[in-house]
């Protein structure tokens, strides 16, 4: 099981499809920060998982993880950065309750 | 003395095991995340996930990801995302609605995206090596310093933009109102 690369695939589809659930359905929103770096993280797994059945992909899979590790770093920072700028206007993590454009 | 490959009278293999048990931790983890009503319990539990998929990752002969995973994202990310929760908690949060309101067509959208993904990695005929190849940390350093030496700096330039703004985004703005972000 472990040296077939769909149940590898598979997994990270699950993960994915976990993250995408996350983002569209909780309110809060450092959770939707968090299943953010959960789909990045299963998109990784997919590419370690072809770099290690594929032998041209073997090496050039590690490093492309690594630079997607640091991207989804900067990423995370700067999310995190814009949701404690937007509670401090506006006293609220809550998603659904920056309504004030709508009116 | 060196245990085998196998476990001596079931016959299943030691990676087919830690695959399985990591694989459960990881996707109840994961589960556990997006579905429990306490956002700090969310928070570890996306630690304990992000754990378990730096594991996968040694399983899959990438062990210089799998310390870049736990460095980066146990050490960095989970303590920033943390933070950013204890800075963000009001005292009546956890008695609140979790989901919005309209949650149910995000479950079913997620799993028909999960079954499109699964269907579609069991009806496709991968050409690939039978079994996990190794990947040397020497050849890593190499390509990376080699081949993709510009994507490297450009990332780094990156990372210093974002924690630049970053700081800028959430510093507290100053008393006198001037540059105001």
């Amino acid at each position: 099981m472990s040296n077939s690369l769909d149940s590898y695939l598979i997994l990270s589809g699950l993960l994915f499809a976990i993250g995408i659930f996350g983002f569209l359905a909780r309110r809060n929103a450092i959770s939707m920060l968090m299943s953010i770096e959960l789909m990045v993280n299963a998109v990784n797994l997919t590419i370690l998982a072809f770099g290690a059945f594929v032998e041209p992909l073997r090496v050039h899979s590690a490093v492309i993880a690594l630079l997607v590790i640091a991207v989804a770093a900067a990423e995370a920072t700067v999310g995190l950065a814009i949701v404690i700028a937007i509670y401090r206007n506006k006293k609220t993590p809550l998603v659904d309750e920056y309504d004030s454009m709508r009116e | 003395m060196p245990i085998g490959d196998s476990i001596p009278l079931v016959g299943i293999r030691w990676d087919d095991i830690l695959f399985v048990l990591f694989a459960a931790t990881l996707l109840v983890s994961a589960m556990m995340v997006v579905t429990l009503r306490d956002i700090i319990r969310c928070g570890l539990a996306l630690i304990v996930s992000l754990a378990s998929l730096a594991s996968i990752y040694a399983l899959l002969g990438d062990p210089i990801v799998a310390a870049a995973q736990v460095l980066v994202y146990i050490g960095a990310i989970s303590v920033l995302i943390l933070f950013a929760i204890m800075m963000t908690q009001t005292k009546n949060a956890p008695t609140r609605l979790v989901f919005q309101t309209q949650s149910w067509f995000a479950a079913v959208g997620a799993i028909v995206v999960a079954v499109l993904i699964v269907a579609t990695v069991l009806a496709t005929t991968w050409t690939v090596a039978g079994s996990r190849l190794l990947t040397a940390t020497s050849d890593v350093a190499h390509l990376l310093f080699k081949d993709y030496v510009l994507p490297f700096e450009v990332v780094s330039v990156l990372l210093t933009a974002s924690v630049v703004g970053a700081v800028y985004l959430a510093r507290r703005p100053d008393r006198s109102g001037e540059d105001r972000p």
